[in-house]
């Protein structure tokens, strides 16, 4: 994973609340199994509709989305921070993330800030006074900037570690491979094996 | 110290506590998968030089692209027969055992785990799939997890967590009759809201959930994700043990006996706190429905579509009027009289053996109305089978509905089973999104009784509509 300090891109006010998966990218995009180019996926059913917001300049080449609350809410498809990364967005910024989005966006990188609602709504209200406003995102400091708009942002520690350092979970966890060898051998031998099928 | 179900649960699956920030290491005891979410766990694996840890806790089914027609023919779509190829060739190569289209086994894999007595209490139990909470039924800790989770737990057979906070949902009292657990939960979730259990493990307590079978208590806890909470969980009993004493991967003899008494010790102690708590009372629950584009937008079916205008939050209103012109709905509107062309049951949620036999048991001797398509589709071949030793297709088929194979079907927009732009359904599965069921399809989420008895009348109802008529 690619290190995240921070990032300054076009900010991105979608105003709308429970922004859930199948909105970020419907089911009939999930079918590749490859890892690449879910972007055409990207909130494709509101993509066909001329007045959202990333089908006007200069949102289209935005990469910090602004979003209402409970973004990310539904199924637990990481294809929707494929498709939102793969569009370009670094960032989502909302009042409140469901918890797999928010897991599955700091294993791949993407940054879920949390903000309070209301500097949610003053963020909207710059972005959408002067379009193409520049938004940057501190994760140094767990700061959002837009012109002199300045918010705190909070996002768990051990993430923020992690993105920061750009590190890889398999590998942190691989480290403590004594640990789950000595768990396994203390595990109760009822315990259901899928393998082999037993024969009643 | 007392402690909740939950964190016994926990507790007995750290591989090593964090320090500071870092997270527990948690050990997994099962992991199921399906085609969707898995292939790019696959490739990461392969890429890294690794193998799958424990292929012998991974199980793995087709349900999320398999057609429910023809499933002897390859499937049509290009795409999706190519996702499901992948499954095969990714399973065979890493050894992981699978039930493909067409095996007695296969079929939707939170239906597959529990029928084949590998989902039991105190597991942890983990799935690239939001509805895997739907295995808390049996007091395991059972939730989704993205591709990358995936990636981890095979290498690892251990995902790093903070702990849930825990949530007591109370239900005490009786439902009655015509009120099942889809209402219970549908209820839940239009209290709390969608994102009203985010970061929280619910466990439903009280007399009302003791008095539910397995298939019932499946269906509360697979819907806990969409109240926004990661897990539900409901304290293994006689009704669990019963359940699971004799399925073909559940303990025997002596085993049986020491797995009963650990069993016996998964509840939530006397004294035990909750970081919140919800009561509801059975006694004043009815059927309920959703009227809009989130399961928190649910209604009792006696109710009106609501009035934008009477919701004082001001993000709630929007989301209200922007749901309202998606659905096609007036304010106002009494939700009986809301028309529909489509009945889907089936899905993780609702499509167990006794799901079906609630359905069959409306429409016994009953017609689907002209004009209205009715879709059922069995949660597993497993329950197929016993649904047709039970001859519940024979009066499915009576009354003009379609008898499918196994498969999660129009529960999402992933197979041919599609809502066309426009259509209505009232449908047995568990999100009624924009576009889920079909790019401009509109869902109203409803139980398997209601189902029924709207297939048979047209309009969202009750069986206790068609009593009052015939």
């Amino acid at each position: 994973m690619e290190a995240f300090t921070t990032h300054t891109g076009v900010g991105v006010p979608l105003r709308r609340s429970n922004v859930d998966t199948d909105q970020i990218i419907p089911a009939v995009y999930l079918k590749r199994v490859t890892r690449s180019g879910f972007e055409d996926g990207l909130f494709a059913a509101w993509r066909g509709d001329e007045g959202f917001v990333l089908n006007q300049e200069p949102f289209r080449a935005g990469s910090v989305l602004v979003a209402g609350p409970d973004f990310g809410t539904g199924s637990s498809r990481e294809h929707a921070v494929w498709a939102l990364m793969d569009y370009g967005f670094r960032v989502v910024i909302s009042s409140r993330f469901a918890d797999i989005f928010r897991g599955n966006a700091g294993k791949q990188g993407l940054v879920a800030a949390q903000c309070e609602q209301s500097d949610v709504e003053l963020l909207w209200k710059v972005l959408e006074n002067d379009p193409g406003t520049p938004v940057t995102v501190d994760l140094t400091k767990n700061t959002v900037v837009a012109k002199d708009f300045t918010a705190p942002f909070t996002i768990d520690e051990y993430t923020r570690w992690r993105l920061l350092e750009g590190l890889d979970d398999i590998a942190l966890t691989l480290r403590h491979a004594d640990d789950i060898t000595t768990f396994e051998r203390n595990r109760a031998g009822w315990l259901p094996t899928t393998e082999p099928v037993p024969v009643r | 110290m007392s402690r909740t179900l939950a964190e016994k649960v926990w507790e007995a699956h750290v591989v090593r506590h964090g320090s500071g920030a870092e997270p527990d290491l948690l050990y997994i005891d099962l992991h199921l998968l399906h085609e969707v979410t898995s292939p790019q766990a696959f490739d990461g694996l392969r890429l890294a030089g690794r193998r799958i840890r424990r292929p012998d806790l991974t199980i793995a089914t087709e349900d999320h692209n398999v057609p429910t027609v023809d499933i002897e023919l390859p499937i049509a779509d290009p795409v999706s027969r190519t996702q499901v190829e992948t499954l095969r060739k990714n399973c065979a190569e890493f050894g992981v055992r699978l039930h493909p289209m067409g095996d007695a086994e296969q079929g939707i894999v939170h239906v597959v785990g529990p029928q084949l007595g590998l989902t039991q209490p105190g597991m942890t139990v983990v799935c690239g799939d939001s509805h895997t909470s739907t295995h808390g039924a049996f007091g395991a800790l059972a939730f989704g997890i993205g591709t990358s989770e995936v990636e981890h737990v095979m290498a690892t057979q251990t995902l790093p967590l903070r702990p849930f906070k825990t949530m007591a949902v109370t239900v005490e009292g009786a439902l009655k009759p015509g009120v099942t657990a889809k209402d219970v939960i549908l209820a839940v979730i239009a209290k709390i809201g969608t994102g009203g259990g985010q970061g929280y493990v619910l466990e439903y307590r009280g007399s009302a959930i003791e008095a539910l079978s397995m298939e019932a208590r499946m269906t509360i806890c697979n819907m806990s994700i969409e109240a926004g909470a990661r897990a539900g969980m409901i304290a293994p009993d006689r009704t669990t043990f019963d359940y699971l004493k004799g399925r073909p991967h559940a303990p025997t003899g002596a085993d049986w006996d020491a797995a009963v008494a650990y069993w016996e010790s998964l509840r939530t102690d006397e004294g035990a706190e909750f970081d919140a708590e919800v009561v509801l009372d059975a006694d004043e629950l009815t059927p309920f429905v959703t009227w809009g584009t989130n399961p928190g937008q649910g209604l009792p079916l006696g109710d009106r579509v609501p009035d934008p205008e009477t919701i004082v939050d001001e993000n709630e209103r929007v989301a209200a009027e922007k749901a309202l012109a998606y659905m096609g709905l007036a304010p106002g509107t009494p939700l009986r009289d809301i028309h529909v062309d489509t009945v889907f049951l089936g899905s993780c949620t609702n499509g167990r053996i006794e799901d079906l036999r609630a359905a069959a048991d409306v429409l016994r001797g009953q017609r689907v109305a002209d004009g209205v398509r009715m879709l059922v589709v069995p949660g597993s071949m497993r329950v197929r089978a016993q649904a047709e030793a039970e001859g519940l297709h024979e009066v499915f088929l009576a009354a003009g509905a379609e008898w499918r194979q196994a498969g999660c079907s129009m529960c999402l927009g992933m197979n041919p089973d599609q809502l066309k732009p426009g259509e209505r359904s009232a449908s047995t599965s568990n999100r009624n999104f924009e576009g889920r069921q079909g790019k401009g399809g509109r869902t109203h989420l409803v139980s398997p009784l209601v189902a029924a008895a709207t297939a048979v009348r047209g309009t969202l109802s009750s069986p206790a509509d068609l009593v009052s008529r015939s």
